[in-house]
């Protein structure tokens, strides 16, 4: 079953954007084909586009043009609300500046997502609880995000991340506001996700980082570099 | 619903300062509402109660064409035996006043005299309550020189410097009267200084000749009354020779009585909440505002929660529940205050007034009414800002800073 392996794939895709008169080329006649269980690392220099493909593969971003597929559905033609159900239950989303609820607790921060699926209450606080433990947060469940450490925080976002179980991580710059020692913690733990079966992509500007993943993709000027 | 409610709930909590001023704005609005409604319903209630208490099968005619003293109009003896004879009508008596001068010890004053018939006809002034001698005693039938005083004419200040006693002597109009009884307490100024003498005696004193200012009819058991006040209009037409609807008498059902207080009443409550009204309205500008700016503030969160899993409909009810939150809380802090506010103007009503002429009422209504419309107006003003909530892209949500 070829078909299953793939996960992400994108056929021609492009992104466009207007400013004022002008259009700009986000990303052009993008092709990607990422199989299940892969870590890409995706890179290039800032405006080539990263965050564009970030943004069109975790289904927060219409192409303007060409196919994306998510786990074998063309998401082009889904109602934001069909969009959101896939985001919250395919995708796990890790962002630079961690984008934790600043009200709530870390606990409550990683049963949010499930606040939006059907599932109970029991259930949620459990899975929280445990996911909080593998990132060795067991301590800090009721703590705020502003009484969190940088790498504490980006734990819980990771935490918040996998609470649905998504097949894929997509990890936007999650180091980037890291010192190396903490970002070197949080890249081993998407590389143990890795290994537990888990597609992980990366977007990073750290070359050294990017080493780490299977496969690097390159992008210069919204296309990418063969 | 309750997840979106502990979030509501925890936004509010977190810009506590802000959220208070926003209530201010609902929780004035509705004490102001609430507190009014109570005391003009329970001043409705203790004027519905007395009508009630005076009696239903009681009818007054008068002279003139609609309610009021002042009339060039009269009504005569012949008018009374008219009526006296009219089917339904068990019992009728007349009344005739004025005002006068009167004189106590050296005190020279004026006061309302009211001529109060003496024999069993007066009955119906005892049914209606006020028209009774507290101490002492009633007028007899017979008797042509004997008062009946009002209850502040008893008291030291309360119309002469001097209080008057029972067996003193009164001089109204150059006629020398005794004191018999002393009237109990009705409760308003007016009311109560006022003096009651033979009917015989106040015609002549009053120079009222074969005239009459007012008749109570008493209906007969079985009648209602409304029916019994259109056989005596026929009547007296014909007696008088008059034509429909150009009448110089009128008749008053205490039911009709009610009926006109409580329109003029319901106009005048009802312009006092609708000017409360407007300060709700402002109330509920407030809220949009704050929600606007909460919107813009917790962009990034929106994008956020847009990005786990949120859908539009999720944003907007989140919204949607923190404004209606705003509102149901200052709604339920307005009451609070309303109810105050009624209860204080109750009590120092009775202390003025040193007699409980009203009651603050509270029904269920109300309390429920302004619970539910603090959250339609919380939420109403958050339905703008909760929709342009729900429509930001998850991706511009996300890189707004």
């Amino acid at each position: 079953m070829a078909e299953t392996q793939e996960i992400i794939k994108l056929e021609n895709a492009h992104k466009d954007y207007r400013m004022g008169e002008s259009v700009i080329h986000a990303v052009e006649s993008i092709d990607l084909n990422i199989k299940k269980g892969d870590f890409i690392a995706i890179v290039g220099p800032s405006g080539s586009g990263k965050s564009t493909i970030m943004n069109l593969v975790g289904a927060l971003d219409l192409a303007s043009k060409g196919d994306i597929f998510l786990d074998g559905q063309n998401i082009e033609n889904l109602s934001e609300s069909e969009l959101a159900q896939i985001r919250g239950r395919k995708v796990g989303f890790i962002f630079q500046t961690f984008n934790l609820i600043p009200t709530l607790t870390a606990l409550e921060n990683v049963m949010l997502p499930m606040m939006f699926q059907d599932i109970g209450r029991e259930e949620r606080r459990e899975r929280a609880e445990k996911l909080l433990k593998d990132v060795g947060l067991e301590k800090r469940t009721n703590h705020l995000p502003a009484e969190l450490s940088g790498g504490e925080r980006q734990r819980v976002a990771i935490a918040r991340a996998l609470v649905n179980n998504p097949e894929v991580i997509l990890a936007d710059e999650p180091t980037g506001n890291l010192d190396t020692k903490t970002g070197r913690q949080v890249l081993e733990i998407l590389k143990n996700l890795n290994k537990q079966g888990k597609t992980v992509i990366m977007v990073t500007h750290d070359l050294e980082m990017a080493r780490e993943a299977k496969h690097i993709i390159r992008l210069r000027d919204g296309k990418i570099e063969k | 619903m309750k997840d979106y409610f502990f979030l509501a709930f925890n936004n509010l909590k977190r810009r506590k300062l802000r959220s208070w001023l926003t209530m201010l704005g609902i929780f004035i609005g509705i004490a102001a509402v609430v507190a009014l409604i109570s005391l003009g319903q329970g001043l409705q209630d203790y004027i519905t109660e007395q009508f009630e208490m005076m009696g239903a099968n009681k009818l007054i005619v008068m002279p003139g064409r609609g309610m009021g003293m002042m009339t060039a109009d009269k009504l005569t003896s012949k008018d009374l035996n008219v009526i006296e004879k009219t089917k339904g009508v068990d019992m009728a008596t007349a009344v005739v006043y004025s005002v006068s001068l009167i004189k106590f010890k050296d005190e020279v004053k004026s006061i309302f005299v009211i001529g109060l018939p003496t024999d069993k006809t007066a009955d119906i002034f005892k049914e209606m309550g006020g028209f009774e001698a507290e101490k002492g005693r009633d007028l007899k039938e017979g008797e042509r020189d004997k008062v009946v005083i009002g209850y502040l004419l008893a008291k030291d200040n309360g119309f002469f410097e001097k209080a008057v006693s029972l067996r003193d002597k009164l001089v109204i109009k150059e006629k020398e009267f005794r004191v018999v009884g002393i009237m109990k307490q009705i409760g308003n100024p007016g009311d109560d200084s006022q003096v009651y003498i033979p009917i015989d005696t106040a015609k002549e004193i009053l120079d009222k000749k074969d005239e009459i200012d007012a008749v109570y009819v008493q209906t007969k058991d079985g009648f209602v009354p409304e029916q019994v006040a259109e056989n005596l209009e026929k009547q007296l037409r014909k007696s008088r020779n008059e034509k429909e609807g150009e009448e110089t008498f009128n008749i008053q059902t205490f039911e009709k009585l009610l009926e006109t207080f409580q329109k003029v009443f319901s106009v005048v409550q009802g312009v006092l909440v609708g000017i409360a009204a407007i300060s709700l309205l402002v109330g509920g500008v407030g809220i949009m505002n704050t929600m606007y700016t909460a919107v813009l503030e917790r962009t990034k969160e929106i994008g956020t929660m847009k990005a786990v899993g949120a859908k539009n409909s999720d944003i907007l009810l989140i919204f949607l529940f923190e404004s209606g939150l705003l509102g149901l809380i200052g709604g339920l802090i307005g009451i609070v205050i309303g109810v105050g506010l009624g209860k204080g103007a109750e009590y120092i009503a009775r202390m003025a007034l040193g007699v409980s002429l009203f009651r603050a009422s509270f029904p269920l209504w109300l309390i429920f009414g302004a619970l539910v419309f603090s959250f339609v107006i919380g939420s109403a003003s958050g339905i703008l800002p909760a929709i342009q909530a729900a429509k930001l892209k998850p991706v511009d949500a996300l890189r707004y800073e």
